[in-house]
């Protein structure tokens, strides 16, 4: 079994006022960023790889590797900026949240690191809208890094000037898709550019961007606290350090937690130091394994490590590490329907098929669900989801981003892996689970 | 009807090739061509809805999906670059499925009023649901089909019918990246993305109307009125805007003889497919009930008209002529040309003077505008025109404005412009007013100079100061280039203290730092253009201004490349054509002075008529011997001198005096109502012949219909010319084009083949530039080495004293035409519907003036009434006001004050008074009274006056 002994990310949120600079400095806050200033920036770029450190947004990129796409000075002598995002609003995501709560100032001691790795003398933490708490934390940390001198124009007291601004969303999920947040952040609609060129080459102002998430960057100060090696070692495989989940739906104690990279998916649900079980006399029926956009996994493919590399062979992803479990009574069309609306509802509209696909499918499952549905209305359902993104494999969608993709794996992996209910659905023309569709979770919305 | 082909991205400028396989067929493109582009030009063509080639590539719709060997997925071929060894495969079922799919969503949204629809027959959506076979759709009528959704007709030209609206952002982008004015956007997102203009509706929007959007709009949703009332068009014919000196290329899209839009066509190398309002809208005046369409004739101008067929015309006028020449001498007569008119015709009626009047009496408008750019350039660099093409605005770094507002006068230049400085150009402005350049979406002047009217040499000097004072000058170029002694002097002069930017400062007001550091900015670009306009020339230093701005381009080495030069924007379609075409009293054709027997003796040649060596009269003069009763005829090509001429009271005696004037023109203008004869004439969509631009570009104006009085312009003078016993036999204005290219050195390559063939061609277009010279002066200057001008600032005469304290400049206006003989009878007076007084708000408080109110305008000429509107865009003690309506006649309070080169009048500098009036002044009074009298036709007449 591989429950994690020690937390390394969540380590200090239990201490009192470790969202204050004085508590974090007093715990050695801001040494591990002036250890890596030491260091030169190829050095740093270096260490990150070394510590395989992935992308925790979504796709689990290479964040060495991303860093390294940025061009040289003399290729091109433009500014470079550093993007954090910040923007959590994947469907049953909730970690970002609170690292800006509990422990601001890790992030803020990963952008100090990142952001001299990079050359970049400006920092955008692009926060989600609806992050009210969340951005007042923040807020307060930067401005007491600027009174401290730790920000500004002597980055740590180095010859080095960063500055560090908070930008808020106005709260489209779109705009945490790293192109539609450089749009946005812009000052302009959130709509996701077309690529290449990436963020990195072609970015915010035209310039060479870094966009990663708050848990990948707030990583960067245990990496140059216990070494490279020693975070790679931590994880499995290509994998380096250890990751938050979120677990949600019919578990008996959900929550955030931090994992090893090899704990599995059925220890997350079962093991007490997390999920602690189902309730009396539910199973597992199905479990959404990143956040609502990655296809959905069943009750047999539980003994999937949490590691990014191990859901490739299930056609699925790890994500932005949102879990939802769903017990044998819960109704997969009412499931799949609700996701579904909201994809319809978050799509920016630039492509045709994501624009009028989406509320289509959505349109079509209400059908389903409410037993005014056909067997051609599912193929109709299944094709729409194919035009926009084919599955399986992943990682094939039609359309300028991936939330044509987000929207239409859903929906083939419930179609083709809870067939059954969608066919009851059909020849009952009712709902099969009657007033009670949520399973043990009731009716939240 | 076939559209314009369509190739779905932009070109790439690559000089490099690759070579690719689409569908089985080989095709070779340049590096950097979208795959759908190299399908296109393989004859291949994909289905695709959100790309054209005026646009970015935006890859939304995806239709255009393609397969390629060695690539996952299927990748959208517009924006995906064709590279060598490619195999694309663009017709497979997975494509085909992917494509019906994607069409049922539009369609299931979409009202399906196909057969009722005003697109139909002209729709992409129609077609790319043709050629992908859709036959179903599958989601019943669940749809939106925002069939309810109300149409926005506020536009006089073309509506916003939402319900077909398929949400491309072709109109947002075209908006954005053709014309820069960044008028609409998208709303919402997901499936209530809507196009909005931020307003209630289009009309109270930034929108200019330009129609870019419109022409972008593969649907309905965006259709001109003209097509919604008389169906698709079925022909197309190619000409040209007959409107301002861009010259843009167009499309008359017509059923028959009947024009049913204007299509700016992607041919046209002015425009390259975008155009303005005036072009592609205004064209209603040409089928205007106040067209003449009968010759008349009068013996009085207090008599009413009669009409009378064209041979009794031409008979009476050239008997009246020949009558006065036998009482006043061979001397009292004269013509003027038309900057309006063609090359033929221009060429015919200065032929017409200077071989059947027997004089050199032939002026042109173009003296009120941009005689001092041919007389500056001319001396400087050795020809009267400019020095690029518009498309070198791409290259260029620095762009220095002076004295044009292009966004208003010259669009589609202006989008150009705004285009470059988008991508990073710097702009320096130098204006006495806040044009919109200053301050626009997207675009930003690094120095508004905003020097007061009348003070553009001192300014020009102290830019040229900072540059020979710090060190600025590209002395190799200037070495190589240019004549050293000329060089040296200048030098000592323009380094004198008195021309440094603090000591010009108590001229121009201009803050002696601003203008050092907008020199450094010009001077040490990688490339710095000059463009200009009528605020340079419309001055009593006129031509030292234009020879001012050659020196500091000459001194920075701005001459002779792309990106560079020293540019006029040329008011009027033809004023370089009219000017090239000999109409000026001392020049023939090609700017060679009559006095030059070996280019008089080729013209006598082919004439078989003497010529005389002497020059004729300037059109001031012509209306000054007039008034002193020795000069009695005047034939007046489509021209209001009556009312675009300065001074207009003086013009107005000078016409009362002489016996018989002939004017000839589309209206009963202004000045008719002083003619004995009228010549009813033809618009740009009657007749054959050729308009030359401001690049020096001559383009073909092709026939439409056939003239409304029965005969073109061309033949009008040749009926009056052989009524005068000249043997002219001209068939067709190709013939007259020919003798122009034997009579003109820099016309000797022009023909219609050859314009058919290349479209249009700059001049000089010769045996040494065969296909024309987009760029002049490259290698070496044409007069051989570039010389610099002593340029002594003279502050005009005319200046604000205790009773005229303000002083008067003038422009015009982006909806409006010169004197608005045209756009007047459109529904662009929506926009403009008349000349108001902008009013700076410290002098509105002085004189308790407010918006809206009726202000009395008077100078030492003249008064005249018109409305106030108080804003900061003129500068404190400036007034300023356009001259597009005749019942305000600006030109009545604008002085006789004129380049001393050229006599160009001072339109741009008139010191005046305002003050609150409670009636119209009297002139307007009396011209209102006049305007009934002299305008009478005779009982039966079948036209109406205005
Ligand atoms: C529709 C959509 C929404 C996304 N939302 C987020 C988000 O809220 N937060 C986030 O970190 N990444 C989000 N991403 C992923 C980002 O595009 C990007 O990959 C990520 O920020 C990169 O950071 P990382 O490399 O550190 O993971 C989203 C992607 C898509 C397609
Ligand atoms: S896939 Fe959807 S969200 Fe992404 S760009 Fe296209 S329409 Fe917008
Ligand atoms: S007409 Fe021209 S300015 Fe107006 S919205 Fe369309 S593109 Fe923009
Ligand atoms: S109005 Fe026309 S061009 Fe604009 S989005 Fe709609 S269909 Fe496209
Ligand atoms: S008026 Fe000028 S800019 Fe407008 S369409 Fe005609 S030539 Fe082009
Ligand atoms: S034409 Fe390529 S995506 Fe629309």
């Amino acid at each position: 079994m591989s429950v994690l002994t020690e937390k390394v990310m969540m380590r200090d949120w239990a201490r009192a006022g470790q969202n204050t600079l004085s508590v974090y400095k007093q715990h050695g806050g801001y040494a591990q960023a002036k250890k890596a200033l030491e260091l030169s920036p190829p050095q740093i770029i270096d260490e990150v790889k070394k510590s395989q450190l992935r992308g925790r947004g979504g796709a689990g990129f290479p964040t060495g590797l991303k860093w390294s796409f940025v061009p040289s000075i003399d290729k091109n002598p433009k500014p470079r900026y550093l993007a954090i995002n910040a923007d959590e609003s994947e469907p049953g995501t909730a970690k970002d949240r609170f690292i800006l709560e509990n422990d601001p100032h890790l992030l803020l001691e990963g952008i100090a690191i990142a952001c001299y790795a990079l050359n970049a003398h400006t920092c955008y933490i692009y926060s989600r809208g609806e992050f009210k708490y969340p951005s007042s934390v923040l807020d307060k940390a930067i401005a007491d890094a600027y009174a401290d001198g730790i920000f500004g124009k002597k980055l740590l007291g180095k010859d080095f000037e960063l500055n560090v601004y908070q930008v808020r969303g106005a709260g489209a999920y779109i705009c945490g898709e790293e192109t539609a947040l450089l749009e946005s952040l812009e000052g302009k609609k959130g709509w996701p550019r077309l690529k290449p060129p990436f963020p990195a080459v072609v970015g915010l102002f035209g310039c060479p961007t870094v966009v990663n998430n708050v848990e990948t960057i707030a990583a960067l100060p245990r990496i140059f606290e216990k070494g490279a090696q020693w975070f790679s070692d931590l994880g499995l495989g290509k994998s380096g350090g250890t990751r938050l989940v979120t677990l949600s739906g019919t578990v008996n104690q959900p929550g955030t937690y931090e994992v090893a990279m090899n704990t599995t998916m059925k220890e997350l649900i079962f093991e007490k130091e997390y999920g602690n079980g189902l309730p009396e006399g539910r199973s597992v029926k199905a479990v959404i394994p990143g956040g609502s956009s990655a296809p959905v996994l069943t009750a047999d493919e539980l003994d999937v490590k949490l590691e990014f590399d191990a859901f490739k062979p299930l056609q699925s992803m790890a994500g932005s590490g949102g879990i939802i479990v769903m017990d044998d009574t819960t109704c997969m069309v009412r499931c799949l329907w609700r996701v579904a609306r909201f994809y319809a509802e978050e799509s920016c509209g630039q492509c045709t098929p994501c624009r009028e696909g989406q509320p289509w499918m959505t349109r079509l499952l209400r059908k389903i669900e409410e037993g005014r549905g056909t067997e051609e209305d599912l193929e109709t359902l299944t094709n729409v989801a194919q035009a926009i993104a084919p599955w399986p494999p992943i990682g094939l969608g039609n359309t300028i981003c991936a939330l044509g993709d987000a929207g239409a794996l859903p929906v083939q992996s419930f179609v083709q892996k809870f067939k059954k209910d969608f066919l009851d659905h059909i020849s009952l023309k009712r709902c099969p689970y009657g007033d009670k569709p949520w399973g043990a979770l009731g009716e939240f919305r | 009807m076939n559209r314009e082909r369509d190739l779905g991205t932009k070109p790439t400028g690559s000089a490099e090739q690759v070579k690719l396989t689409v569908d089985g067929r080989e095709v070779t493109v340049p590096k950097g061509t979208s795959v759908l582009a190299a399908a296109s030009l393989a004859g291949l063509q994909i289905p695709k809805l959100c790309a054209t080639d005026s646009l970015e590539a935006f890859g939304s719709c995806r239709l255009c999906l393609v397969e390629i060997d060695g690539r996952r997925g299927t990748p959208a071929s517009c924006t995906t670059p064709a590279e060598a060894g490619m195999v694309v495969h663009t017709q497979t079922p997975r494509l085909l499925a992917l494509r019906r799919g994607v069409m049922e969503l539009y369609v299931s949204d979409h009202p399906l009023d196909c057969l009722t629809c005003s697109a139909n027959g002209d729709c992409e959506l129609q077609d790319v649901a043709g050629a992908v076979g859709l036959r179903e759709v599958r989601y019943g009528n669940d749809g939106e089909q925002h069939r309810t959704a109300p149409k926005d007709e506020s536009n006089p030209y073309f509506t916003f019918d939402s319900s077909k609206c398929i949400v491309c952002s072709r109109c947002v982008r075209a908006c954005e990246e053709v014309q820069g004015t960044f008028a609409l956007t998208i709303e919402g997102r997901g499936l209530s993305s809507k196009v909005a203009t931020g307003t209630d509706d289009f009309l109270s929007s930034e929108c200019v109307s330009c129609g870019a959007c419109v022409q972008a709009c593969p649907t309905a949703t965006l259709n001109e009125k003209s097509v919604i009332t008389l169906g698709t068009p079925t022909e197309a014919v190619e000409t040209t805007c007959a409107y301002c000196g861009v010259g843009c290329g167009f499309r008359a899209e017509t059923q028959g003889e009947r024009v049913v839009r204007m299509v700016p066509s992607k041919r046209g190398q002015a425009n390259e497919g975008h155009s303005c309002v005036k072009g592609r809208f205004a064209w209603g005046y040409a089928t205007h009930q106040d067209r003449v369409k009968k010759p008349m004739i009068r013996a009085r101008i207090t008599d009413p008209w009669r009409e009378v067929s064209w041979d009794e015309a031409f008979a009476h006028a050239a008997a009246e002529f020949r009558r006065i020449q036998a009482s006043h001498g061979v001397d009292a007569i004269g013509g003027i040309t038309s900057s309006r008119c063609t090359n033929e015709e221009v060429f015919l009626v200065q032929k017409l003077v200077r071989a059947g009047f027997h004089n050199n009496n032939v002026d042109t408008c173009a003296r009120v505008c941009h005689s001092p750019t041919g007389y500056g350039l001319k001396q400087t660099f050795g020809t009267s025109a400019g020095t690029q093409d518009f498309r070198s605005v791409a290259q260029a770094d620095v762009v220095l404005l002076i004295g044009a507002n292009p966004t208003e006068a010259h669009p589609v230049f202006a989008s150009r412009l705004k285009r470059r400085l988008r991508e990073g150009a710097k702009l320096i402005v130098a204006d006495p007013r806040r044009i919109e350049l200053v301050r626009t979406p997207h675009v930003e002047a690094s120095h508004h100079l905003a020097l007061k009217p009348g003070t553009n040499v001192a300014l020009i000097n102290a830019l040229a100061h900072v540059v020979v004072t710090e060190g600025l000058v590209k002395e190799r170029y200037v070495q190589e280039r240019c004549e050293p002694k000329d060089f040296e002097s200048w030098a000592r002069f323009i380094a004198e203290a008195k021309n440094s930017p603090e000591a010009m400062e108590a001229h121009t007001g201009v803050p002696a730092a601003d203008v050092r550091a907008a020199a450094r900015l010009y001077a040490t670009a990688k490339n710095a253009a000059i463009y200009y306009g009528l605020g340079v020339t419309e001055h009593s230093q006129g031509s030292t201004m234009v020879m001012g701005m050659a020196n500091l381009a000459m001194a920075t080495g701005n001459v002779g490349r792309d990106g560079v030069g020293v540019n006029p924007l040329r008011g009027q379609n033809n004023v370089q054509g009219s000017c090239d075409m000999g109409s000026f009293p001392h020049e023939l054709s090609g700017y060679r002075h009559v006095s030059d027997d070996a280019t008089r003796e080729l013209f006598e040649g082919l004439w078989n008529a003497p010529l005389s060596k002497e020059p004729g009269l300037r059109i001031p003069n012509m209306l000054d011997e007039a008034v002193g009763g020795r000069f009695k005829g005047l034939y007046v090509q489509g021209e209001d001198i009556a009312q675009s001429d300065p001074n207009t009271q003086h013009v107005v005696a000078g016409l009362e005096a002489m016996e018989c004037v002939i004017v000839h023109d589309l209206f009963l203008n202004e000045t008719a109502k002083y003619a004995h004869v009228f010549f009813p004439g033809s618009s740009f969509l009657e007749k054959d012949g050729t308009f030359t631009n401001a690049e020096r570009r001559i383009s073909r104006v092709r026939k439409v219909m056939a003239p409304l009085a029965g005969l073109a312009d061309w033949e009008v003078t040749q009926g009056f010319a052989r009524a005068l016993g000249l043997p002219w036999s001209y068939q067709h204005p190709s013939e007259v084009m020919e003798e122009i290219a034997v009579l003109t050195p820099t016309f000797t390559g022009v023909s219609y083949e050859r314009l058919d063939q290349l479209g249009s061609v700059q001049w000089p277009c010769n045996d040494k530039a065969p296909t024309g010279t987009p760029i002049m002066h490259v290698d070496r200057f044409v007069r051989g080495k570039g010389r610099f001008m002593l340029t002594e600032f003279i502050p005009t005469l005319e200046k604000s004293g205790p009773r005229f304290p303000l002083l008067l400049t003038t422009g015009r206006i982006l909806s409006q035409y010169n004197v608005g003989a045209q756009t007047a009878r459109t529904d662009n007076v929506t926009w403009h519907a008349e000349d108001v007084l902008e009013v700076h708000p410290f002098d509105a408080e002085n004189r308790g003036l407010k918006t809206g109110d009726l202000v009395l305008l008077q100078s030492r000429a003249g008064e005249t009434t018109l409305r106030a509107v108080v804003t900061e865009k003129v500068q404190p003690g400036v007034v300023y006001t356009t001259f597009h309506h005749a019942k305000t006649a600006a030109n009545v309070v604008t002085t006789d004050y004129s380049d001393w080169a050229t006599n160009c009048p001072e339109y741009k500098v008139t010191a005046v008074q305002v003050s609150r009036a409670s009636e119209a002044a009297a002139f307007q009074q009396e011209d209102r009274r006049r305007d009934v009298a002299l305008r009478q036709v005779a009982p039966g007449a079948v036209h109406a006056s205005k």
